[in-house]
């Protein structure tokens, strides 16, 4: 049985991330080998660029079905950023390119990645906290939900609209409320970077490695 | 609500940490990678590692120095000095950098800028501008700043409000923006350059050159409308922790990511 696979997404984040999910003891192995995939324990799915890159890249290594079969195992999984917007149907960033065809997300999660409204400063970058809509394993220790939530480190010009309420895990407030983390069974997804967002980041990760070894017992 | 950014920046020469005044009278203030951590552990929100090593062939050291960092440093890192292609934004970025600050290659050829954003994101592409306050003034007799290349020397008779739209146009993230006038005088941000630029573009603007006391901070945020504030002497010789100034700046009402998150 394979490990924790971080999926190489040929992503300007991998090796930080590689480094992050290593540093609180867990044994990631980056790869795009289909069989790898289909056979791993765990996924991080991490991302970062345009929609309809990295949308064509998933197809062009023919990974969308080992990706499709993984989570219908119902094995954990965590996409992170444009890692998870991808686990949505459609991105309005796809139409911007010179393709007149939107691209396509996992369709995993109903619903699309929105451009934040214009007056806001895109991208969003920085800190900024979010707030767990529900208690949930991978928040564990980082609620802090009277005070209004844990810093976590963002930077992107898109963000998910789900179209069903019970896949929201937490949010973030930008002028207006924005979803920041989604779950679907064992499906997870943020927004904000894990792997750059300091202890809290960390623990976010240490927490994913717990669900890991929870659900092998 | 979006924290204010407190980013310590570290002048990296051959590996080692060097602080100047005004672009020179450079001083050893230690081990980046040391620093580095010791900032994280602080609770700083970033950190920059600009590098100013003058040859080609010490770069590798940069290199070694981001790839020691990343092993133990969970918090955004950017890189600048000397990035004149993508080949080499990717070889710093796959070393564990997130962010690559561009300045004297895109003056001469813009489209670095383009490039770089296609290829990795306008989130990895920091533009950084040193401007200098100028004796002609814009239209409408007001102040203007004049942009300045390789690390200060020659002016480039480009406007710095000019300049920063055309970065944003070109698809940078950020624009890291050093007052050259106020650059280690420890007399504040120049914040009238501050706001131009930042009312100028929708991206974030990070001040940068003259922090002293805790107020400059304060108000390079408010009045200079910037989201982000670069220090160095007054981090690197002790004169506040990153712990003083989140207090400070919180107890002025500004949002900040607390050292104990």
């Amino acid at each position: 049985m394979s490990s924790l696979v971080i999926i190489d997404s040929e992503c300007a984040n991998l090796s930080s991330i590689y480094k992050a999910v290593k540093y609180v003891n867990l044994e990631p192995v980056i790869s795009d080998d289909s069989k790898t995939i289909a056979s791993a324990r765990a996924i991080i799915f991490p991302g970062v660029g345009s929609f309809a890159h990295a949308a064509s890249l998933i197809s062009r290594k023919k990974l969308t079905e080992s990706l499709l079969k993984a989570i219908a195992a119902n094995i954990p999984f965590l996409g992170i950023c444009l890692g998870m917007q991808l686990l949505f149907t459609r991105s309005e960033e796809a139409m911007l390119g010179d393709s007149s065809e939107p691209a396509e997300g996992l369709s995993a999660i109903p619903g699309e990645a929105k451009r934040f409204p214009a007056g806001l400063p895109v991208p969003h970058v920085g800190w900024n906290r979010v707030t767990p809509d529900c208690e949930d394993p991978l928040f564990r220790g980082l609620e802090q939900g009277s005070n209004g939530g844990t810093y976590f480190y963002f930077t992107h010009s898109y963000y998910v609209h789900p179209l069903n309420q019970a896949h929201i895990l937490g949010s973030t407030d930008y002028g207006f409320r924005f979803t920041s983390a989604v779950k679907k069974e064992n499906l997870y997804g943020v927004q904000f970077h894990p792997e750059k967002s300091g202890p809290a980041g960390l623990r976010l990760l240490s927490n994913f490695g717990k669900i890991i070894a929870d659900k092998r017992d | 609500m979006l924290a204010k950014r407190i980013i310590p920046c570290l002048d990296v020469r051959d590996g080692r940490v060097v602080k100047g005044t005004r672009f020179i009278n450079l001083r050893d203030a230690g081990d980046p990678v040391e620093r580095a951590a010791f900032y994280n552990r602080e609770g700083a929100d970033e950190i920059v590692f600009l590098d100013i090593t003058a040859s080609v062939e010490k770069r590798r050291a940069i290199i070694d120095v981001v790839e020691k960092t990343a092993e133990v440093v969970f918090i955004p890192l950017t890189v600048g000095g000397g990035i004149d292609s993508v080949d080499f934004m990717q070889e710093l970025l796959n070393s564990g950098a997130d962010k690559v600050s561009l300045n004297t290659a895109v003056l001469k050829d813009p489209a670095l800028i383009q490039a770089g954003a296609e290829r990795f994101g306008s989130q990895c592409i920091v533009v950084a501008i040193d401007a200098r306050r100028s004796e002609q003034t814009a239209a409408g007799g007001e102040s203007a700043w004049e942009v300045y290349s390789h690390g200060g020397r020659p002016p480039t008779g480009r406007d710095a409000v000019e300049w920063a739209r055309e970065a944003e146009k070109l698809g940078a993230g950020e624009i890291l923006l050093t007052s050259m006038d106020a650059d280690g005088t420890l007399d504040g941000y120049d914040n009238a350059l501050l706001s131009a630029v930042a009312g100028a573009v929708s991206i974030p603007v990070i001040a940068s050159g003259g922090a002293g006391k805790l107020e400059h901070l304060y108000e390079a945020l408010t009045d200079g409308k910037a989201h982000a504030v670069l220090a160095a002497s007054i981090l690197h010789y002790g004169t506040y922790s990153i712990a003083e100034i989140k207090e400070y700046l919180s107890q002025k009402g500004l949002p900040v990511r607390p050292v104990k998150n």
